[in-house]
């Protein structure tokens, strides 16, 4: 890099540590809070009053979406400034300012296949927060074959109507949009998809959430009876939607296998070996009483190193242009076990302590384990089964044969 | 720390896969093992030499460019894909190492050279049970005149049978399973008290039980400090530990290979036996775990070339796993093959075998798991 290049970039960064210095309120220099993640929305709720602070501010200059043109709204970073930029929040330990499946999914997509009018419309309320959109995948017909989807996408004319039913679909009824998947032509599979947007509130909406084994209600039944949409809404070309959706589900994939389901930053949940001294006992070297116990949890640290060594070779190999094939599927199969058995761990290693499920009594991060660990069975589910990516493996990877 | 080879490695890498392939074929160690040479191979040495893989670790001059363990790594991944016996592992790894982390500069002036040049190879002896537990030595060194006086027996030595020079560690203070009190010496294999029994083990390589009976060494055969020999011997053992795991990864990945191949040829019910998803889910199971410990292997290798804090974690990190996988893909390897499998004609028999050496050799998995909880705390 050019000296005057660097120099640029160390002036960007004086600037930005003394603008997080003064924008950032103390409360959100410290570990997230479940209650106090921010999704946004018409309807977003603030627990803790500094987060709307800073969202609004974050929003305001586009860096919940550093990257992104400043003509939508973005921050209109360079990949080295967006770089600088999160080593300076890591450096005060700044929160993320938002989360959304408009910033880690459909704005990216849209950036990609949406004509200006719809970036213009669109793109600005999801760098600041303002709109909260949820995905339209998954039916109940259509779950590990999604090309199968039968929501059915009527043209009217003067506009779209729209007859189906969606599931699994996150938030929807938190949420104010939807980027949905829809049939289009019913004589062809994948050629007959469209990629089409519309409001949640428009009438014939309904969501319906769907109590999980967690006690917790992430997802959705979505229900469509003659929902009118405008023309201007459907993104890309009609029947033109498949290769949109592939697109945005390595976003998806990706964006889950990269966290490894999310560590347990923040939330006061221990490591399975320190639940293990605290609950069983250590003997006389500071070592889990257990040895049984203790070999499996070093079992399963050990596989999540492995696990984080392949992200970064994977990386660094992508990085120097060397061919990296059906890496997500790896990946994502290694993410979901790692994580299940984690989870697994845990309750073994909290006892009865984990066995708790409401009020007094039980720690309440040991509570938040055993939600958890009912979630974590969903990992090997959601976004392609453990199954599914075994046979992208062995059929695309290893170039096994179909049965004849 | 880097996953990626330097070019210079790569060439390594594309010489060592192709003198692996073209001069030790698997069918070389059939040879070796029906003519009766029990691993022992002066010809393969000769052009092991030739290539310069003895040296690969060894500066032409004190502190130059070197290709590192890295390099070194890629040459036993290489041999190991085709079950070559080979003295690198001891020599140009341990014997490299130990002289360079402790030898005086006599010392290395002396020995560098010929090891490098294939002159003179090397072989560690240390266990003396059955299982690996490098603090349990009771072989004692005892202060005589001039020099000490070794007595002790040492058990399954990797190239003890053919080994010019062997490296003892004994005890020179304290009891069995002291840290504290361990010495190394350099011990020529043919000094008088040194009596080698040859064993004819399971995977053709050979070993052997060597025993020593008032054996005595001059001064300056201790390498580094009397009782601080564990000093030198523990990142010795990551690096053997290190070098092994390649050795296995190459191993894991070659009948892992061939097993893909019989799947994609063998026909049962009239379809490939590659089209039943009962093996297609357990093929790809192995493939993932085959990449994840690959990323482990080039991790220590990397780290230990760098001198990073961690190696003795990542070493362990490697040879556990690499224990683990070259366990589950050679037995996956004999059983998809089916009755096949089992005859001494074909080839999954003899990964089996061997397979089962590499995991005993610098620590099983378990040891590496428990010292790997131990290192993290727990």
């Amino acid at each position: 890099m050019a000296d005057t290049a660097v120099d640029e970039l160390e002036t960007f960064r004086a600037e930005t540590r003394a603008w997080l210095e003064e924008n950032c309120p103390p409360s959100m220099r410290t570990p997230m809070k479940d209650d106090e993640i921010v999704w946004g929305g018409r309807r977003g709720t603030f627990k803790n009053p500094d987060s709307k602070v800073w969202l609004d501010r974050m929003g305001e200059k586009g860096w919940t979406a550093p990257q992104w043109p400043k003509k939508y709204g973005g921050g209109g970073l360079t990949r080295e400034q967006d770089r600088v930029l999160q080593e300076e929040m890591r450096r005060i330990r700044a929160r993320p300012p938002l989360f959304s499946f408009g910033l880690w999914m459909f704005g990216p997509a849209l950036l990609e296949f949406g004509n200006e009018e719809q970036k213009m419309r669109f793109i600005p309320d999801i760098v600041k927060g303002k709109i909260r959109w949820c995905q339209g995948y998954s039916e109940p017909g259509a779950g590990s074959d999604l090309a199968g989807l039968q929501t059915r996408c009527e043209d009217k004319g003067d506009h779209y109507l729209i007859n189906g039913q969606k599931v699994w679909t996150s938030y929807a009824d938190k949420a104010d949009w939807i980027f949905c998947l829809v049939r289009t032509d019913t004589s062809v599979k994948h050629e007959g998809i469209s990629f089409i947007l519309f409001d949640m509130t428009s009438p014939g909406v309904e969501a319906r959430p769907i109590l999980l084994i967690s006690g917790e209600s992430p997802f959705c039944e979505t229900f469509f009876t003659d929902v009118k949409v405008p023309k201007d809404q459907l993104v890309g070309k009609v029947n033109g939607g498949w290769e949109i959706a592939k697109r945005l589900l390595q976003f998806e994939r990706s964006s889950i296998s990269a966290g490894g389901f999310g560590g347990t930053g923040g939330s006061g949940i221990l490591g399975p070996e320190e639940y293990a001294k605290q609950h069983i006992g250590t003997d006389s070297e500071g070592r889990i009483l257990d040895g049984d116990l203790r070999g499996r949890i070093a079992d399963h640290k050990m596989y999540a190193k492995a696990f984080n060594l392949t992200v970064q070779r994977q990386a660094e190999q992508a990085k120097a242009g060397q061919a990296v094939s059906h890496t997500a599927s790896i990946l994502k199969y290694g993410a979901a076990k790692m994580n299940q058995d984690r989870h697994e761990l845990l309750i073994e290693a909290l006892g009865t302590e984990g066995l708790g499920w409401e009020g007094e009594g039980f720690d309440s991060s040991a509570k938040k384990v055993t939600r958890q660990w009912l979630r974590s069975k969903g990992n090997s589910i959601e976004g392609g089964t453990s199954e599914i990516n075994l046979n992208v493996i062995s059929k695309r990877v290893l170039g096994l044969k179909d049965h004849q | 720390m880097t996953f990626l080879l330097t070019e210079d490695q790569e060439m390594l890498r594309d010489t060592a896969m192709a003198f692996a392939r073209d001069e030790l074929p698997v069918t070389h160690l059939r040879e070796l093992r029906d003519s009766g040479a029990n691993g022992k191979d002066p010809s393969t040495r000769q052009k092991l030499a030739e290539l310069g893989f003895f040296g690969v670790i060894v500066p032409d001059e004190p502190g130059g460019e070197t290709f590192g363990l890295v390099g070194l790594g890629q040459i036993l991944e290489a041999q190991g894909r085709t079950l070559a016996a080979t003295p690198l592992l001891q020599t140009a790894l341990i014997g490299a190492s130990v002289l360079q982390l402790g030898g005086s500069p006599a010392q290395q002036a002396e020995w560098l050279p010929k090891i490098a040049g294939g002159e003179t190879t090397f072989a560690l002896a240390l266990d003396e049970s059955a299982h690996f537990n490098p603090l349990n030595v009771a072989t004692e060194a005892e202060r005589n005149g001039q020099g000490y006086t070794i007595n002790g027996e040492k058990r399954y030595v990797p190239d003890g049978h053919h080994a010019d020079m062997l490296i003892v560690v004994a005890r020179t203070f304290g009891e069995p399973g002291d840290r504290h009190g361990l010495s190394l010496f350099l011990v020529p294999a043919n000094a008088k008290g040194v009596s080698i029994q040859e064993l004819e083990t399971v995977d053709s390589h050979g070993a052997a039980h060597i025993t020593f009976t008032d054996v005595t060494v001059k001064e300056d055969a201790l390498i580094g400090a009397a009782d601080q020999g564990a000093d030198i011997l523990e990142p010795v053992l990551d690096r053997a530990a290190i070098g092994q795991a390649a050795e296995m990864l190459g191993s894991a990945q070659a009948a892992f290979d061939m097993t893909l191949e019989y799947l994609n040829n063998r026909k049962q019910f009239g379809q490939l036996i590659g089209s039943f998803q009962s093996l297609q889910h357990r093929a790809a199971k192995m493939f993932t775990e085959l990449e994840m410990t690959r990323s482990c292997v080039a991790a220590a290798l990397s780290a230990a070339d760098e001198g990073k804090s961690d190696v003795a974690e990542l070493a362990s990190l490697a040879k556990a796993r690499a224990g683990e996988l070259v366990h589950l893909v050679s037995n996956e390897c004999v059983q998809m093959h089916g009755g096949i499998g089992m005859t001494d004609v074909a080839d999954p028999g003899l990964y089996m075998k061997r397979a089962r050496v590499q995991e005993a050799l610098y620590g099983s998995s378990s040891w590496h798991r428990d010292r790997y909880a131990k290192l993290n705390g727990y």
